[in-house]
């Protein structure tokens, strides 16, 4: 919480500001009880009507200055709350596209987003709540207090003993149902999930007749969630009635203590009524007071939550004085003795990897799962920066060159087609932005896109929903392909990037590409043999090592690693070809 | 639709039942949450959904009938209870002004005067000049005849007892009444939110694929929860609202009425004329709020999706672009969020102004009234309390149609779901196989998922028991078709299946189902122990059977060199063990449930090569003797098949063994040259 306090700070005046209209529309609320009391001990009990118009006139005046108090510092609230929101918002956003893919990890992306727009969201909602409500409750209460004293001292214990039992009973009622809350929650949680597998398991369910047996699990995690949703609600529901009690035995003592103070001659009965008011504000307070408590956690653990991302420096960062690369070496990756541990690993999963790309050529990584294949590609954009050893490109350190210069040579082709919202057109610019529409129609022609974005429904204007949920899978890849090219790179690279088409259309894609790369760097990551077969260098990693460089054929009598993939993945006739 | 709904599992830990309390109530006013001014959602057809949810109360009348009985009896002691509260403090204010005439009177006589005992006021007065008795107001003058002088008169507290017992027993009788009342309903709210989530979960087993396969299963995970969970939110606190309220409002205004029909007339001037605003204040906002949850929704989306494509956002330097629109939402955002939340926030103040122009409206009218003597300071005290209680039902019943709407809305498409098609009823009677040789025929088998577009059109094709056969295609080619049509996850639109010689739609589902084992790349596996999963599919496995099985399966091996090994349990994602030894553990599933005829699909590239060589092995040891259909991707699996069926968009367009394919030189030929000799051509 105190950590993005200092977001607060051009808001000083403002909360001053709000701090005194509080101040004053508080004191209006005050001083209404006593305008009634007068109204009454004077006016009603002295028989002076003027005095009663007179009083009420003053009294509405009173009243409309509070609750134009209450506007004015509402607005403010609200302004202060949301552009605090706003703030924090866009520095959370900010540093998020500045993380490198470790800080990532250490977030998860789930976790980002929750914190990017939920928490956000829960820490405006108890900003405004804490400045539109709960801070006039202390100035209230402590008013209340006094004025109350002031009205009738030997009464003020009967405040007093309301407040202590209505606290006693919330603090009764919420031991016994916060770790029920909690327990609750796991309970939907656990429902949801019986829900999730049934749903996504429906052809296994059917396949093994087990519906019944589904069932029975299903009925058990919704009678568990009945069983204590029906204790908590039960438990809950004891709440108004009971403040409701508590608040009318407040007022029946106020009139059984006053009348024997009435009695005695030193109380006036407009006292006592007013007295009965101050009471009631009193205890109001505390009540909101009390609502800091169950909201105030809340929003610190969201607080927290952001302060942790905005507190994060990224790992990875420009050089202070980055060197530039000279235009006339193109497209050279090196790798030089590298070794990369995740962090918390044990062991590295690169291990002392070095290669050279050339451009011009294709250059091939084929490993079986956890062999390291897609770091060796994560490690070149500087997604992660190397344990030890270095990654060349055109002879600079990545690590000496700005991210954008770096990033201007690669052309990025991820496993899964990741679009974005928008249109056809604006996901192939994502690429260059200022691709003028006979180089987006190429790109998409050499990506074998070109035939499917003329049957869309609005060509290359067809709008793209989030996460490109309107088009398929193989239609996703050759639209992140088409990306790619259009931004003719230095070095392309393919993460297993062609999983999802067809072997006409890959067929096509291949021969097309390869006009276009020509003269380009191209790596291509790949879990199949048949993938990689002709390409100029293939590197074999093993559990982090490079086992074989090399053609196709070559390591097939080279190195075992290569030959058991290929057995495995290959019929005998095909090893002979 | 789906911004709006796709928080189903995240924002749900901000709804449990978890309420700041209600608060009391500074003068004249209550609160309202922003969440009063949400536009609510609407159903399509309002009777209707009503008549059925009304049907679903039924089994509960009595418990409905009890729950509105003692709402509206705890309203009625709570309504009487300001008025007795109003009789204790005349009695306190009669006695004092009793007290008070006393003093005056007293201190006229000489001291030392004894008054003898039953001497009253009248007495006095009688004695009194004429012009002294006219100065007195009239009721000053009826109290004072029938005070007695002998002894100084006190505040008569036993009678201020009785009446506080009284007041309490009354604050005891609507405090119990209310509280039976809330456990009623929310007993019956929690048995008809279990019987939907029952109902809703046995739907799902009784309909058929084809509905799921059309849509998000989100939609239908949001109707076990959000959809329930609304309903039964506002049947929990609304049917007690709508009681109450309008109990209320009659029991207020008699009331009211009974103190003063001026004060009433005064009172109620001002409730059209703050509705007028509030509706205002509601209409006003609305737009704000609609808009702020459409930006909410944009920028949501815009983080998920470039957190979710960061790697792309950064190669491709986009950084900033993205920023930039992050900013643009962020802004829209700001404003519709400010607007929205400054607008709603206008409620309260708004009530308090009218609620203290009530005040001194009634305190003026109140004071005037009691100079001339109609009512006195208690009535004016027990109306003022009657004005400060009446603006919350009023509120609440204005706000009744939004909530049964949202409510009904809900209902409706639970109901809906419920109402859906479901599988065609089995035959009767069914045959069943007592033996099973397994072979399966498929005689012009006419499909297709859509009755307007058929995909297989007539095909015919005979397996021979323990017959393999190999499904082959592009990627997309329907090759799940066969697996659909197979385990009558579909219906044939045209000819039959039959397994040896019986039409497979004379059979039971769960028996023609009981004749395959399945084993899909889409492994399925559930939250609970490794043993729990390898059982799935035969629950009176013994343990020795299990790890038999499990041996033949290569997956005894990995599950042993895991942390609690059989007891592992499987985490919500199932990622807690890799994918081929998933794909190993449906291969025991299957093999334990030891079926006659099997459906297998052939793992492709998420698998690493070792475990997709065991899983080869294990494959190749479950179809031993089978009839088997393999949704092949490897070549010798391909060539060895005695029957290879090949597939493009959805239809089997050729059929034959692998030579013969590849001497028609068709489509198979052309797809076997590209998958397995063309250049960098992946599987």
């Amino acid at each position: 919480m105190k950590r993005l306090l200092k977001y607060l700070k051009p808001y000083t005046l403002s909360i001053v500001v709000i701090f005194v209209l509080v101040y004053v529309q508080v004191q209006t609320d005050l001083q209404l009880p006593d305008y009634m009391a007068k109204i009454i001990n004077q006016g009603i009990i002295g028989k002076d009507t003027g005095l009663i118009w007179s009083t009420g006139g003053l009294m509405l005046l009173v009243s409309l200055l509070g609750a134009a108090c209450t506007v004015a510092y509402g607005y403010i609230a609200v302004k202060v709350a949301t552009g605090f929101s706003k703030t924090i918002r866009e520095e959370v956003f900010s540093k998020v596209e500045s993380f490198s893919l470790r800080e990532f990890d250490k977030f998860s992306t789930a976790s980002l987003i929750t914190r990017s727009t939920n928490d956000i969201q829960q820490i405006q909602m108890v900003l405004v709540m804490v400045l539109r409500m709960v801070l006039s409750a202390p100035i209230l209460g402590i008013g209340a207090i006094i004025k109350a004293y002031g009205k009738a001292p030997s009464m003020s214990w009967i405040i007093g003993l309301a407040v202590a039992v209505l606290f006693g009973m919330f603090i009764v009622l919420f031991t016994i149902a916060v770790p029920k809350f909690k327990l609750l929650q796991k309970m939907v949680d656990r429902l949801n999930l019986v829900t999730r597998e049934n749903l996504t398991g429906l052809r296994v369910i059917r396949a093994f007749n087990t519906e019944e047996q589904e069932e029975v699990k299903f009925a058990r995690a919704n009678r568990d969630l009945t069983d204590l949703n029906l204790f908590v609600n039960r438990l809950m529901v004891i709440m108004q009635p009971m403040m409701i009690m508590i608040l009318n035995v407040v007022s029946i003592m106020i009139v059984w203590v006053g009348a024997h103070e009435i009695g005695t001659g030193s109380l006036q009965i407009g006292d006592m009524i007013a007295f009965m008011q101050y009471a009631m504000q009193v205890i109001f307070a505390f009540l909101m007071i009390s609502i800091i408590f169950i909201l105030v956690p809340r929003a610190s653990v969201s607080a927290q939550r952001v302060a942790d991302v905005i507190d994060t420096e990224p790992l990875i960062r420009d050089p202070q004085e980055p060197k530039r690369y000279s235009p006339n070496v193109k497209g050279i990756v090196e790798f030089k003795n590298v070794t990369f541990s995740y962090p918390g690993a044990e062991t590295p999963i690169l291990k002392d990897v070095s290669f050279t790309a050339k451009a011009g050529e294709t250059t091939a990584i084929i490993g079986s799962t956890g062999s390291g294949k897609s770091t060796v590609i994560n490690l070149i954009p500087r997604f992660y920066d190397v344990t030890d050893g270095q990654v060349l490109i055109d002879g600079l350190d990545v690590r000496n060159v700005t991210k954008e210069d770096l990033c201007d040579k690669i052309g990025f082709v991820p496993q899964k087609g990741v679009l974005f919202t928008g249109t056809v057109d604006s996901n192939i610019k994502f690429g260059r932005p200022n691709a003028t529409n006979a180089e987006i129609k190429k790109a998409a022609e050499t990506a074998q896109a070109y035939d499917f974005i003329m049957e869309l429904d609005g060509k290359f204007d067809t709008p793209i929903a989030q996460g490109g949920a309107n088009v398929s899978g193989g239609q996703k890849q050759r639209l992140a392909i088409a990306r790619a090219i259009i931004k003719k790179p230095e070095i392309y690279i393919f993460d297993d990037s062609f999983s999802a088409l067809d072997f006409t259309t890959d067929a096509a894609l291949r021969e097309a590409l390869s006009a276009e790369t020509r003269n380009a760097t191209v790596l291509i990551v790949a879990q199949r043999i048949s993938t990689i077969m002709t390409a100029d260098k293939i590197i074999v990693l093993d559990e982090g090592r490079v086992v074989g460089v090399g053609k196709h054929q070559d390591l097939l009598k080279t190195s075992p690693v290569y030959l058991e993939i290929a057995t495995s993945q290959l019929s005998p006739e095909e090893l002979a070809l | 639709m789906m911004s709006e709904r796709k928080d189903t599992m995240a924002g749900k830990d901000n709804q449990g039942p978890q309420k700041p309390p209600a608060g009391g109530r500074g003068p004249g006013g209550g609160h309202f949450g922003p969440g009063a001014m949400m536009p609510g959602e609407k159903p399509k057809n309002f009777r209707r959904t009503m008549k059925t949810f009304i049907s679903y109360l039924r089994p509960y009348w009595m418990a409905i009938i009890i729950v509105i009985v003692f709402a509206i009896a705890s309203t009625v002691f709570a309504i009487l209870s300001p008025k007795y509260l109003g009789k204790m403090t005349n009695q306190v204010v009669n006695d004092y002004v009793n007290m008070k005439t006393y003093d005056a009177v007293i201190t006229q006589f000489p001291k030392g005067v004894k008054i003898p005992p039953g001497t009253t006021g009248a007495d006095l007065l009688q004695t009194a000049p004429p012009a002294l008795v006219k100065k007195i107001p009239a009721d000053k003058l009826a109290a004072f005849r029938k005070l007695d002088l002998s002894k100084r008169p006190t505040i008569d507290y036993s009678k201020l007892l009785s009446l506080a017992y009284l007041l309490i027993g009354l604050y005891l009788l609507s405090a119990l009444f209310s509280y039976i009342q809330g456990w009623i309903m929310t007993t019956v709210t929690q048995k008809i939110s279990y019987t939907f989530r029952q109902n809703i979960s046995a739907k799902i087993n009784r309909m058929p694929l084809k509905y799921f396969d059309s849509r998000s299963f989100g939609d239908v995970l949001s109707r076990v929860t959000n959809d329930v969970d609304t309903i039964s939110q506002t049947l929990n606190q609304g049917m007690t609202q709508i009681v109450t309220s309008v109990t209320m409002i009659i029991g207020i205004l008699i009331m009211m009425l009974t103190i003063s029909w001026q004060m009433t007339l005064v009172a109620l001037l001002l409730i059209p004329l703050s509705f007028g605003f509030i509706g205002l204040m509601v209409k006003l906002s609305q737009k704000h709020f609609f808009a702020q949850q459409q930006t909410l929704g944009k920028l949501n989306g815009h983080v998920e999706e470039m957190y979710g494509g960061h790697n792309v956002v950064k190669v491709f330097n986009g950084e900033k672009k993205s920023i930039a629109t992050f900013k643009a939402i962020n802004s829209d955002l700001y404003e519709s969020a400010w607007k929205s939340q400054f607008l709603s926030g206008l409620m309260m103040p708004i009530m308090n102004v009218f609620g203290n122009l009530g005040f001194v409206g009634v305190s003026v009218l109140g004071g005037w009234l009691a100079v001339k003597g109609t009512v006195n300071i208690g009535d004016i005290q027990a109306f003022i309390q009657y004005t400060r209680q009446f603006n919350q039902p009023v509120m609440q019943t204005a706000n009744i149609a939004n909530v049964l709407q949202s409510t009904a809305a809900a209902a409706e498409r639970i109901f809906e779901f419920l109402a859906e098609e479901e599988e065609i009823p089995e035959a009767d009677p069914p045959v069943k196989l007592e033996s099973v040789k397994g072979s399966v025929e498929f005689d012009h088998v006419v499909f297709g998922y859509n009755p307007d577009q058929t995909i297989i059109k007539g095909f015919n094709a005979s397996v021979k028991p323990g017959q393999r056969v190999a499904i082959v295609g592009p990627t997309g080619a329907g090759k799940t078709t066969m697996v659909n049509l197979l385990m009558r996850f579909y219906d044939v639109n045209g000819g039959s299946i039959k397994i040896d010689g019986v039409d497979i739609r004379d059979m039971r589902r769960a028996d023609l189902r009981r004749l395959f084992g399945m084993v899909l790349q889409d492994t399925w596996l559930f939250n609970g122990t490794i043993k729990d999963n390898v059982a799935y599919g035969n629950i009176k496995a013994s343990d020795e059977e299990i790890t038999e099985t499990a041996i033949a399966a290569h997956v005894d091996h990995f599950v042993r060199s895991l942390p609690n090994g059989y007891q592992m349990e499987l985490n919500e994602e199932a990622d807690n063990i890799s994918q081929g030894e998933k794909q190993l553990m449906t291969i025991a599933r299957a093999m334990l449930a030891n079926p006659p005829m099997l459906i297998l699909d052939e793992a492709t590239s998420s698998v690493d090569t070792r475990t997709e060589m065991l899983i080869q092995q294990a494959m190749e040891k479950l179809m031993e003797g089978r009839t088997s259909f393999v949704i092949a991707h490897r070549l010798s699996t391909i060539i060895h098949a005695d029957l290879i069926l090949v597939m493009d968009d959805g239809n089997i367009v050729e059929q034959g063994k692998h030579s013969e394919l590849l001497a028609k030189n068709g489509f198979y030929a052309s797809l076997y040259n590209s998958q397995f000799t063309a250049p960098m051509v992946e599987g």
